[in-house]
């Protein structure tokens, strides 16, 4: 386990950020802006004619990376600590898990939550409390 | 030109994940131990990471749904169901599994590629193949019956 600090204020700017993406992505798209559903989207069978604008949007997130790199001279920290068996494992989970349940924290959490969904809220406390419980039984049941 | 300006909403959503602190897997793993409270481990900024999002896109989408259309768009494309059913609680159940044991949602996983470490690769390899199997599934005419008629990726 790696500590990390509180960091209220990055952590507001940066979500307001997300915020302003979402609604641009309204304003110009007229869609919801959920990584999971756009991202799945990219994968047949194909049921519209937008799939250069979503890979457009992925290739900007996988991006936005080495744009910190060359405005700030360095990559932000990121630390993973979990074995190729457990990433395989969570990565199967998230990207089954947020198509068969219509969203993921973008999708429901954010702009779900936004419109008021009651879909997206209960959604978005299911996996709230199903994350909890995982980091709970492995961090603290071994 | 409503590509580019996809790319570049990409861009402001992905440096959004990495100011917030949420494209760190050891931050928000840190953020969903809630035994880290009693020993002081406990990181609470991925609940500001949601306050800020959700007060934007709230404030946001109040404005932008009252245009008659988007920019680029015919019509908006909203979610339209409403009633809840199982597949919305086991999926977003699974989903939350997957997000503890890493640390990773979809959106910070695909900025980690970026990162080019390997440990994203594998994550969104195995990613990718858990979306395909859901969405093969989820065309499966037997399991949509019963399932969910409509778009199994609406939100």
């Amino acid at each position: 386990m790696t500590a990390t600090s509180f960091t209220p204020v990055a952590s507001l700017i940066g979500g307001a950020l997300i915020g302003v993406a979402a609604v641009m992505l309204m304003a110009l798209t007229g869609r919801i802006a959920g990584v999971s559903g756009i991202t799945a989207r990219l994968l047949p069978p194909y049921e519209d004619d937008q799939f250069a604008g979503r890979l457009a949007f992925v290739a900007g997130l996988v991006a936005a990376p080495l744009v910190a790199l060359v405005v700030t001279g360095r990559l932000p920290v990121q630390t993973i600590e979990a074995g190729t068996a457990t990433l395989v494992a969570a990565g199967l989970l998230v990207g089954f898990g947020t198509v068969w349940g219509n969203g993921c924290t973008s999708g429901h959490g954010v702009c779900g939550l936004s419109r008021l969904s009651m879909r997206a809220l209960v959604a978005t406390i299911t996996f709230m409390a199903t994350g909890f419980a995982t980091v709970f039984v492995v961090r603290h049941w071994s | 030109m409503a590509i580019l300006l996809q790319f570049a909403i990409g861009l402001v959503f992905g440096a959004g994940l990495l100011l917030s602190g949420m494209s760190n897997p050891a931050k928000v793993l840190n953020f969903l131990d809630l035994g880290g409270i009693a020993s002081g481990s406990w990181d609470p900024s991925l609940a500001f990471v949601m306050a800020g999002a959700v007060a934007v896109t709230f404030a946001g989408y109040r404005h932008v749904l009252r245009q008659s259309q988007p920019l680029f768009a015919e019509q908006f494309h909203l979610p339209t169901k409403r009633e809840l059913d199982l597949r919305i609680v086991t999926g977003a159940a699974i989903f939350g599994i997957g997000w503890g044991l890493v640390g990773f949602c979809p959106g910070p996983a695909l900025t980690a590629l970026g990162f080019g470490s390997r440990a994203a690769f594998i994550f969104v390899g195995a990613m990718l193949a858990g979306m395909w199997l859901a969405r093969f599934l989820s065309h499966m005419p037997s399991l949509s019956r019963i399932a969910t008629p409509a778009d199994p990726l609406e939100t």
